[in-house]
């Protein structure tokens, strides 16, 4: 009896954490507990591994969530609650950097990529047509000397 | 005993791949068959040593000799056998021994089945793999040794991490490194042939099987480890952008350009310097993931075996070796013949629009994955990465890859058909289009960009099966001249279309899931039910479970349908780990066809009236399987393709049976 007493303990110590679907912390109206869980997505629980507040149970994610719901429930727009979390935490709380001079080089890479990429296939295409030249008038009379002579 | 034998063997591991270094080196300058013999012998002999090494260190896990400082660190006598096995290789230590085995392992493989190989071109690509042997075999003797004994033994282990102890998990790493490392031999025989300054259409022949092992390897590999995140984190997601994973599917997006790049350098001659180039970036990749996960340099969810001093050490070695790659290809580059020419319109260019967008795509998960680094050196900004930026920039990437895809196979060599290829294409579109919007009409609730996705799904099923089809010429000749085609086709062509039908379903899978996927999560007293969708979830029971090395809390949760049939009993758990003070939580899947119920119970609180609840949560996860299907259908069509006698003939009559 004592291990399975030793098991309550154990599980209960840990029963702080809570997940983004906590009963508890929704909000009344679906409406805007769906807009406050489309942007825990893009929150990350800052003492976590890498896990946005929307995945994390931690209890730091836990307060994040609150803080965001609280935001929503206020009438604050995404926008605004984005630039709330920036001011309070840094640009680390968000999973998704805004665009910025200091993230141009982020956004603008895959693009950039892309149109080098798109260039160089271009440039393939046009050395090799020239290359590849079609038969002159000539030549196709000589090819066909050759083929009745044989 | 056996633990010094086996550290012996890993040191006598290290002067033997000097040796097949040395000895095939200087073999194939000199034309000398005996030298090149004996270096080849060397190659097999490393690999003899190392896995004896290995199998040293897996009875070390296997009879708890807590005198080992690795085993004491990762192992427990309470543990499960198979999680004592898996042990090895799940710490640092061992892990790096794991990619020594599997390196000098492919090695003996070039040794043992390369007889149709030029005989220098041979010679040196064994001493280029021999070379990465002696760096990571150093590195591993030296920096990372995991037989090193403890003076004062503890009576008892630490224990692996509890997240850890699952069967996908255990062998996740070795397909892993199978696949990773498998491209060191695409490295070496890239480098050989540049030394020889020869890449051309036989050498594509010897590149495209290692490549395609590799490649299905490195799918199973990531696929279980995908399928291990969705079941055992206990939120049902499957890929997250992390770090770690990241480092994974880099070599993998770029082993999947290589693998088209080479095609058409075999059958073509054209681009040999760009085949070259991914064949050395592919490896190069493999490494970059090594270090970034081994480092630790990169927070992520993933990284259990961390040790940042010798990251810097890993850095180095993937320095060293991607920079000899790079700087050779850099000489030699100019010098390649470009080889046959083709037409905008040709299977060529469709394969190099394959190759622009899947390398943009590695471009934009290295750049995520490595941003927050390069901001923190450029201006101490901390910033995160995560998944809303990937999605945003490599989904699309890939959806233009998947629009142009089904043309690929059914263009011409050299000067293809457009206005042909369309006609035969407008079905499948049209069929494609006409299953979204019978989706965007009937699942609820409505959303027009996941309906899109599945139009995308349909589409490259659809043209996969097609492309099948014409080969066939089913519907148009008599159905037994279409099964004699069948038979007659080649293996290869059977892999293309499994390889991208397979895609084709893992986007249906994926588009599906990620948009109706349904939610619900209610603190439940003993007989209480909630709806979850269609399905009513009652908890009956709650007991307690004694595990071998857990005790656990375990609900019995029983679903029903609509009409009051009772459909499963899921039987979630959440277990607690006296060893380390850890607990997890075992999610119960109920498996339907396609689609999962699966349930998480939470902690016990106090309900209504002071009964004890607990918090379940549960989540109808719709077509779910194909995610983990679809790729593992990829898989099989790489091994499908490795086993045709056109690629098998490259690398000798056996190579495909041993590779697989």
């Amino acid at each position: 009896m004592s291990r399975v007493r030793a098991l309550l303990v154990a599980l209960a110590a840990v029963a702080l954490m809570g997940s983004a679907s906590e009963p508890s912390e929704r909000l009344p109206d679906p409406a805007q507990e769906a807009r406050a869980r489309v942007l825990f997505k893009e929150v990350r629980c800052l003492v976590c591994q890498n896990e946005s507040i929307d995945d994390s149970e931690a209890q730091l994610a836990g307060d994040l969530r609150r803080i965001v719901r609280e935001q929503v429930k206020a009438g604050r727009s995404d926008g605004e609650i984005r630039a709330f979390l920036v001011q309070r935490y840094g640009e680390f709380v968000l999973l998704k950097p805004r665009f910025s001079a200091g993230n141009a080089a982020l956004w603008l890479a895959p693009v950039g990529v892309l149109l080098v990429g798109g260039v160089l296939m271009v440039g393939l295409l046009r050395r090799r047509r020239t290359v590849e030249t079609e038969l002159s008038r000539e030549e196709e009379d000589r090819v066909a000397r050759l083929l009745q002579d044989d | 005993m056996i633990v010094e034998l086996g550290a012996f063997a890993l040191i006598l591991s290290l002067m033997l791949s000097v040796a097949q270094t040395g000895l095939s080196a200087v073999g194939g300058a000199r034309r000398s068959p005996v030298l090149a013999g004996a270096g080849r012998g060397a190659a097999v002999a490393t690999f003899v040593a190392v896995a004896l090494a290995f199998a040293a260190l897996i009875h070390a896990f296997v009879v708890s000799d807590f005198s080992v400082a690795n085993v004491a660190n990762n192992s427990h006598t309470a543990k499960p056998m198979l999680y004592k096995v898996a042990g090895a290789w799940g710490s640092h230590e061992g892990s790096m021994l794991l990619w020594c085995l599997v390196l000098t392992g492919y090695g003996a493989a070039m040794a043992f089945f390369g007889d149709s190989l030029p005989p220098r071109l041979r010679a040196y690509a064994i001493a280029i793999q021999g070379a990465l042997g002696v760096l990571f075999l150093a590195y591993t003797v030296f920096a990372s040794n995991p037989m090193e004994r403890l003076l004062d033994p503890p009576v008892e282990g630490r224990s692996l991490n509890p997240l850890l102890q699952d069967p996908a998990l255990a062998f996740h790493p070795p397909f892993l490194y199978a696949g990773y490392v498998g491209f060191s031999v695409v490295y070496s025989l890239s480098l050989a042939a540049l030394i020889e300054g020869r890449i051309d259409a036989a050498w594509a022949r010897w590149v495209r099987p290692w490549t395609l092992a590799a490649w299905s390897l490195l799918t199973v590999g990531i696929t279980l480890g995908a399928f291990w995140a969705y079941y055992e984190l206990g939120w049902g997601g499957w890929w997250f952008w992390d770090p770690v994973e990241n480092a994974s599917f880099m070599p993998w997006l770029i082993g999947a350009a290589l693998l088209h790049s080479a095609i058409v350098t075999e059958k073509r001659g054209a681009l040999p310097g760009w085949t070259a180039f991914l064949a050395l970036a592919a490896f190069t990749f493999s490494m970059l993931g090594a270090f970034l996960v081994r480092s630790g340099v990169l927070t992520s969810v993933h990284a259990f075996a961390v040790d940042p001093t010798r990251g810097v050490l890993l850095l180095i070695m993937m320095g060293v070796a991607a920079g000899a790659g790079f700087l050779l290809f850099g000489l030699r580059a100019g010098s390649l013949n470009p080889g046959g020419q083709f037409r905008p319109v040709s299977r060529e260019s469709a394969i190099v629009l394959n190759n622009i967008l899947l390398s943009t795509a590695t471009a934009v998960v290295l750049l995520g994955t490595l941003y927050p680094l390069i901001r923190e050196a450029m201006d101490g900004e901390a910033v995160s990465v995560g998944a809303p930026f990937f999605n945003l920039t490599f989904v699309p990437l890939m959806i233009l890859a998947f629009c142009v895809l089904p043309a690929g196979p059914l263009l011409a060599w050299k000067r293809g058909d457009a206005k042909g290829v369309a006609r035969k294409l407008w079905t499948v579109l049209a069929a494609a289009a006409a299953l979204g919007l019978i989706a965007y009409g009937i699942v609820q609730p409505r959303k027009a960009l996941a309906s899109g996705g599945l139009v995308v799904g349909f589409w490259l099923l659809g043209g996969a099966l097609l492309e099948m089809g014409e080969r066939l010429k089913l519907l148009r000749v008599p159905f037994a001249e279409s099964a004699r085609r069948a038979r007659g086709l080649p293996r290869g062509a059977w892999g293309t279309t499994l390889a991208h039908a397979g895609l084709g379903v893992f986007v249906l899978g994926a588009s599906f899931e990620t948009a109706w996927r349904v939610e619900a999560a209610q603190a439940l007293s003993l007989n209480d039910s909630h709806a979850l969708g269609a399905y009513t979830l009652t908890l009956t029971d709650v007991g307690t479970v004694e595990g071998p090395n857990y005790l656990a809390e375990r609900g019995i949760v029983k679903i029903t349908d609509k009409a009051g049939r009772e459909i499963c009993h899921a039987e979630p758990e959440r277990r607690f780990y006296p060893t380390g003070s850890q607990t997890t939580s075992e999610v119960a899947i109920c498996p339907r066809v396609l689609d999962d119920i699966y349930v998480v119970l939470g902690e016990r609180r106090a309900g209504e009236g002071g009964k004890p609840a607990w918090l379940v949560r549960a989540y109808v996860n719709p077509w779910v399987r194909l995610i983990f299907l679809g790729p593992l259908i990829m898989a099989l069509g790489g091994a499908v393709s490795l086993s045709d006698r056109r690629v098998r003939l490259g690398v000798g009559r056996r190579a495909g049976e041993v590779v697989s």
